[in-house]
């Protein structure tokens, strides 16, 4: 076979035991790899109605058919396990070096199971799976226990994936780091490594990659790196993402203080092209890049002096406006904390906003919060809080549950301001002035993300408008939804997304020169749409029920309250039509439930 | 001689590892990263280069190697391996002062960059997607540090 090597590597911990399952080519095409491939191996390997953090929950990783290869942005993995911050799917991508290892060392993906007796970490040494003694890393931060690892084994290339302090202590909401200072961010993949007792996975993988076509995929390649120098990727690689800070500031749309505002006063200071000026070291890449997005910020005098992170907009903006921060070097410093201890920034920032407005309120007094004053716009605050949350110490102990379980605890109208949905709290877009978004948060399978959806795209873009909820906005989220399952499976980034003239024909192309597999775009578009209902099938399974699909109350009751789309609302009726709409287009039923003929459409039959 | 070799700047390089991959390619017609000639290090979140051979004058490999098997071509500076005299023994791979010469487990011989012999361009200079590596004399690196400090210089006196 080429490009993949068709071969999992399924670990259980309590055992002790590895043991290669063979995967063939029709398989492995009709998941494709990454995110499809890791929710297929999820469904099969964990136990239904598992407690996410016990030991029946299953953590598959999966890299793309192109791992270990040379085109451009094609080298990230997945990883899905049930989230304990949602109890549904949880999938969460990382860029990485880490990928290509894997797949040198022998295999397209790793299921692990079963909770170790001690801490431990597992080393993927080629065809060796050697379990190891993690005791004197337990306690350590990502950054010291990738650099350990690498001293022990005596090899600076071997490249690692782990947790921080977070993850062991299972906060919900904590991440797997890998390649110093790469995230799979979301949905508490931490937590469920934390609770498995697995500290990292260690990966050396030295051996030749074969693809079915090396000339053309070199030619092809090299001629997607060219491109991806060009106009879109411009935004990427001079200022990073953070560049949209300007952008939605000046549309209304950048959520400031926990949501209560739209436009932050003085964006100029957290602004992306403020970080570049007085903050930035280096722009760097993650392997097989020829974009370089990662803005690598260091921060220079004062109190935090000496912090030194990476920093995107998702990040910026949940540390910094949603807690009405507009210090760059107190978010600066948030996010190096979270990174160190293994937080999800998002979820971090969302939820210390949530807690501000619970103290401004009076909600959560000073007897409550440690004697933290947590008025909007303390950096120092919120810097406080997240050791606070990663350990869960004092008031870290419900911060570190999330906006929806800490909401359900203390009451008091506070479930209003949770900004999630399934748990998951809201990425850096205001859903009321982006109504085909917001129809993309409130089904999503993972919860509020913007990832697994692009449905902000056709609001931006000006293809709908974006202020108007109306019938036809499914069909599009749907579509939008497909299409990041097809990246999130090939594995192709999604900033190289604008580089493709029709994406769906060149991927393809791609594909076929690596693997040798014939798929046709027509098969990559079902593809993602099998991808997504696999998705679903997998939270139905888990209780999902259609009230889950939901906005938060703040979302659907207070109107938009700056910037050009003012006074703008998204009523519950709206949002119902959309997602009545969306279930429609999807060719499920009312409840939102995927009739036995839709799956076997799709070639998931044996799931009905 | 001109002495051409290769030669990264750091503050372009990003860390994305192609070079190697191009390298394998070129050189082994293969995925195969050990068998690249180029090497991509990361030291820092921030500060990455990739090195190769650097062409020594009076190079410590060639001195080293108890076979005579390694010889460097006047012209060109390029270290040239005699596959049957090399038994793969290592002892320029510890003589290398920048660690760029590897050993061919499969063939026991060791492989150091020859800048593409027979290529126009060296294919890991025409794979850098941030134009990094650059294929340049020591007069030429000279020049380019003498332009920069001065352009830094100017930049300070502006902002003064």
């Amino acid at each position: 076979m080429d490009a993949y090597t068709g071969r999992v590597l399924h670990v259980d911990l309590g055992r002790r035991k590895s043991q290669v399952e063979v995967l063939e080519p029709a398989f492995l095409q009709k998941y494709l790899g990454g995110v499809g491939l890791a929710t297929r191996l999820l469904i099969d390997n964990g136990e239904p109605g598992c407690d996410p953090l016990g030991e029946e929950n299953a953590v598959a990783i999966a890299v793309g058919a192109l791992a270990g290869t040379m085109v451009p942005c094609g080298g990230k993995h997945a990883m899905a396990a049930k989230s304990p911050l949602t109890g549904f799917i949880g999938d969460s991508l990382s860029g990485s070096y880490w990928s290509n290892a894997l797949r040198r060392a022998g295999y397209d993906a790793m299921v692990i199971k079963g909770k170790a007796a001690n801490p431990t970490y597992v080393f993927v040494d080629n065809e060796y799976t050697l379990f190891r003694d993690a005791e004197a890393l337990w306690g350590q931060e990502s950054f010291a226990t990738e650099e350990a690892i690498r001293a022990e084994i005596g090899d600076s290339r071997v490249r690692v994936s782990c947790i921080g302090v977070a993850g062991e202590k299972l906060v919900p909401y904590a991440c797997v780091s890998n390649d110093r200072g790469r995230q799979a961010g979301r949905t508490g993949m931490g937590a469920v490594w934390g609770s498995k007792n697995l500290k990292a996975i260690a990966v050396r993988g030295t051996q030749p990659v074969s693809v079915a076509e090396l000339e053309e995929l070199n030619k092809l390649s090299l001629d997607l790196g060219e491109r991806a120098q060009g106009l879109a990727t411009a935004k990427y690689r001079v200022t990073g993402t953070v560049g949209n800070v300007l952008t939605l500031n000046r549309l209304g749309l950048l959520p400031t203080r926990n949501f209560q505002n739209s436009v932050l006063e003085s964006a100029e200071q957290v602004s992306g092209e403020y970080l570049q000026s007085h903050f930035k070291e280096k722009a760097v890449a993650c392997s097989g890049c020829p974009i370089a997005c990662e803005q690598v910020v260091r921060v220079r005098e004062g109190s935090y002096e000496g912090a030194r992170v990476s920093v995107d907009y998702e990040t910026l903006y949940a540390l910094g406006p949603c807690c009405g921060i507009d210090s760059l070097p107190g978010i600066i410093k948030a996010a190096e904390l979270c990174d160190r201890y293994g937080l999800d920034t998002i979820s971090t920032g969302v939820t210390i906003a949530w807690a501000m407005e619970c103290y401004e309120k009076g909600i959560l007094t000073e007897s409550d919060t440690d004697g933290l004053e947590l008025n909007f716009g303390n950096h120092e605050a919120s810097v406080a809080l997240i050791e606070r949350i990663a350990l869960r110490e004092g008031i870290g102990d419900l911060l570190a549950q999330g906006t929806k379980r800490a909401s359900e605890k203390v009451g008091q109208g506070s479930e209003k301001f949770a900004m999630q949905s399934k748990g998951l709290e809201l990425p850096g877009y205001e859903p009321r002035g982006l109504k085909t978004y917001a129809l993309g948060l409130a089904v999503g399978t993972r919860g509020a993300c913007h990832n697994r959806s692009l449905a902000y795209e056709p609001d931006m873009k000006g293809q709908v408008d974006r202020l108007k909820a109306e019938k036809g906005r499914g069909q599009i989220a749907a579509e939008s939804e497909d299409l990041a399952a097809t990246l999130d499976s090939m594995m192709f980034c999604k900033f190289i997304r604008g580089c493709f003239e029709d994406y769906h024909e060149e991927a393809t192309e791609f594909y076929r020169l690596a693997t040798g597999l014939d798929l046709s775009a027509e098969g990559l578009k079902e593809a993602g749409e099998r991808i997504c209902n696999l998705k679903k099938h997998f939270n139905v399974r888990e209780g999902w029920e259609k009230k889950d699909d939901w906005l938060p109350a703040r979302i659907l009751e207070e109107p938009l309250p700056d910037g050009s789309g003012q006074g703008t609302t998204l009523v519950a009726e709206e949002l119902r039509l959309m997602i009545d709409d969306y279930y429609e287009a999807r060719g499920w039923t009312e409840d939102g439930l995927i009739p036995a003929e839709q799956l076997a459409k799709l070639g998931l039959e044996d799931l009905s | 001689m001109t002495k051409e070799f290769i030669v990264c700047d750091p503050n372009k390089c990003v860390g994305c590892e192609l070079c190697e991959l191009a390298c394998a390619i070129e050189k082994a017609e293969l995925l195969d990263i050990t068998r690249t000639r180029i090497f991509s290090i990361r030291v820092e979140p921030s500060l990455m280069m990739s090195v190769t051979c650097r062409m020594c004058e009076s190079p410590t490999c060639v001195a080293s190697c108890p076979r005579d098997a390694l010889s460097q071509d006047e012209e060109t500076g390029v270290i040239h391996v005699d596959e049957d005299e090399c038994v793969g023994c290592g002892w320029c791979v510890e003589a290398c002062e920048f660690g760029v010469i590897i050993e061919d487990a499969g063939k026991a011989t060791v492989e150091i960059c020859d800048l593409c012999a027979g290529r126009k361009v060296p294919a890991c200079v025409e794979y850098c997607p941030k134009d990094a590596l650059t294929l340049s004399t020591p007069v030429q690196i000279g020049q380019q540090t003498r332009k920069e400090v001065l352009g830094e210089l100017l930049a300070e006196l502006i902002e003064a």
